[in-house]
């Protein structure tokens, strides 16, 4: 069974959620409930048994159908696919148990959606073949599709338009690079792909260099990097808020495979196409963080604040990402870590107060008072220290790491303004909605609906997340840290893996 | 000969493609994913080499075509027919909920109203 622990994390989500379309599922939203939380668990399960395995340090190779390298599709199960395939995990736990209070009910499939979407997020995290990377874009983004439009309405058929229309001309792109990569390559093997990139002839490479530019283009739009963000603060503002909360880590699909297949590809020393994109992605990523933080400023509602708080951590990461050494990689991986969870609580949190205030809802206007205001005002402090990085928070420790990443005086100069900036930014912006949400109120009565409990756990348990990132954090940090390390020396890994 | 056609093919179709992707109503945006989506089938397909007389099948033929490329464009075809078909019904979706098919629910003369 230990031998199978790679395609697990594809096959358990799978198998659940075409169960969960069965006629004995399909009639009762109950034991959709309970099935769909059943596979969760087991998900949970083998997510955390991949991450002790694979924090061995031993990457292991899964060959679908056994086909030797690199002719067959291979799936790679190292420190950074067990990482996110365990942050994913944990996310849809926190998605699922918000969506008991009654927010499955709203449309037909949330729960076989919620699957298919974990099938697709952790086929593209485990997979190390780039077609097959794009298949598992396809499933997840048609779950997507689909979870966006979950319980309908005028907005999220807009929003869901620009986000269906964009990712298809993505996907175009994508088509297009792999086909270019293949026809210049012969392989569409990553490892392999590496191997013989360092051979090429100049005239050849000119080609790679075009296939390499689509496939920024296409990693950036799942990333939301700058010239390429506008579909996300409606998207995510408009979505259902356990749809947003799963949607956290649909960004950080981009900088994963910005990580997995650009250092894999252009890694070789002295190469003409050595770290190609990242001055790019520097820039990019610097721009992203700035008007991401004056998003937040600029937001009316809470949503399209935490919509904009996620693009800031996408500018955040990108940026620090560009630098490319071992500490900054590993600095990104916990930023990602802390960043994900702390936006999809702040995702359903802004819907548990949205609840409580009757027709504004989330807008920034002074309402009726909240029901439980205590309660959900601590939680919503708690969730802002997190998120502007003040101790002692996860956010606090992240943001330092990635201010320490930058060792040279330019970048420095360059990365602590604009992320010290936006910081402030983030914190004014929260500071003002937290006090026009839960002090501004009017002369009307307190609604009578108070929160329901699955919701409040849900919230809670991704709160959680960011003390147990400070006090685990040594054995989180040093997670990190081997997994950059892993990633410096993917070929040697690769070629020594062998026959698994 | 043949490449001289098949580039300008592939490269009509994906300019006509993106022409109509950038235009303002929902219909005509499809059509241009459909037809950028021709292209890069077409360009998948011409991936692996054009050339003719080779064998498909082994033990026919002393060249063999790459088999790769089909198998590729096989899922690129299976899976954009499944996306334009659901492109479709949420542009009727959108239609409906919003009572105009331009792209950013605003029909061009109520743009002020409803924003």
């Amino acid at each position: 069974m230990m031998h199978h622990l790679p395609i697990l994390p594809i096959l358990v989500p799978l198998l659940t959620a075409a169960l969960l379309l069965l006629p004995p599922f399909q009639a009762k939203l109950s034991r959709q409930r309970w099935f769909s939380g059943a596979g969760l668990l087991l998900l949970l399960v083998v997510s955390v048994l991949g991450l002790v395995e694979s924090s061995t340090g031993v990457s292991s190779f899964y060959l679908l159908g056994n086909w030797p390298q690199p002719f067959g599709i291979v799936l790679v199960h190292d420190r950074l696919a067990a990482m996110f395939v365990l942050l994913a995990a944990v996310l849809a736990f926190a998605a699922w148990l918000f969506s008991l209070g009654g927010e499955d009910g709203q449309g037909a499939f949330y729960h076989p959606l919620l699957h298919f979407l974990l099938m697709g997020i952790n086929g593209a995290f485990l997979t190390g073949d780039l077609f097959n990377l794009f298949v598992f874009f396809e499933v997840l983004l048609i779950s997507s599709y689909g979870l966006l439009m979950h319980g309908g309405g005028k907005a999220r058929a807009r929003a869901g338009l620009h986000y269906v229309l964009m990712n298809l001309a993505g996907s175009a792109v994508f088509l297009l690079a792999l086909a270019l990569l293949y026809a210049v390559l012969g392989t569409l093997n990553i490892a392999d792909m590496a191997l013989r990139i360092n051979q090429l002839e100049p005239s050849q490479a000119l080609l790679v260099k075009a296939a390499a530019g689509m496939l920024l283009l296409v990693f950036g739009l799942k990333a939301a990097v700058l010239p390429l963000h506008f579909w996300l603060p409606s998207a995510y503002s408009s979505a259902a808020p356990a749809v947003a909360a799963m949607f956290a880590v649909m960004t950080k699909i981009g900088v994963y495979c910005l990580l997995r297949v650009f250092g894999t590809l252009f890694t070789e020393p002295g190469h003409p196409l050595q770290d190609f994109g990242q001055q790019l992605l520097w820039l990019a990523g610097l721009a992203t963080l700035l008007l991401a933080a004056i998003g937040v400023v600029a937001a009316q509602s809470l949503k399209k604040l935490v919509a904009y708080l996620v693009l800031v951590s996408v500018g955040s990461l990108i940026s620090v990402l560009a630098i490319g050494t071992v500490p900054a990689i590993a600095a990104v991986l916990y930023y990602c870590l802390h960043s994900t969870l702390i936006a999809a609580a702040l995702f359903l949190l802004a819907d548990v107060i949205a609840q409580q205030r009757g027709t504004v809802a989330d807008r920034l206007v002074s309402g009726r008072p909240l029901q439980q205001p205590v309660l959900l005002g601590t939680l919503f402090i708690v969730a802002a220290l997190a998120v502007v990085g003040m101790p002692p928070l996860s956010g606090f420790v992240g943001k330092i790491w990635l201010l320490q990443a930058a060792t040279e005086v330019s970048e420095r100069a360059a990365l602590w303004s604009v992320l010290l900036l936006s910081s402030l930014l983030v914190l004014i912006a929260l500071t003002r909605a937290g006090s026009t949400l839960f002090w501004r109120l009017n002369r009307q009565q307190a609604g009578s609906e108070s929160a329901s409990l699955p919701q409040l756990y849900a919230v809670l348990s991704l709160l959680l997340c960011s003390p147990l990132l400070v006090i685990f954090g040594d054995a989180v940090m040093q997670f990190c840290l081997a997994t950059a390390q892993q990633l410096q020396t993917p070929l040697a890994v690769m070629t020594a893996g062998g026959n698994q | 000969m043949m490449e001289l056609l098949m580039s300008i093919v592939i490269g009509v179709l994906t300019a006509c493609g993106v022409l109509m992707m950038l235009r303002a109503r929902t219909f005509a945006v499809m059509l241009g994913l459909t037809m950028l989506s021709y292209a890069v089938n077409l360009f998948i397909f011409v991936s692996g080499g054009l050339t003719a007389g080779k064998g498909a099948v082994l033990g026919r033929s002393d060249i063999y075509s790459d088999p790769l490329p089909q198998a590729l464009v096989l899922t690129a075809i299976v899976i954009g027919f499944a996306m334009t078909a659901f492109l479709v019904i949420l542009a009727i979706r959108a239609r409906a909920d919003l009572g105009n098919d331009h792209v950013d629910g605003n029909s061009g003369k109520s743009q002020e109203d409803s924003a």
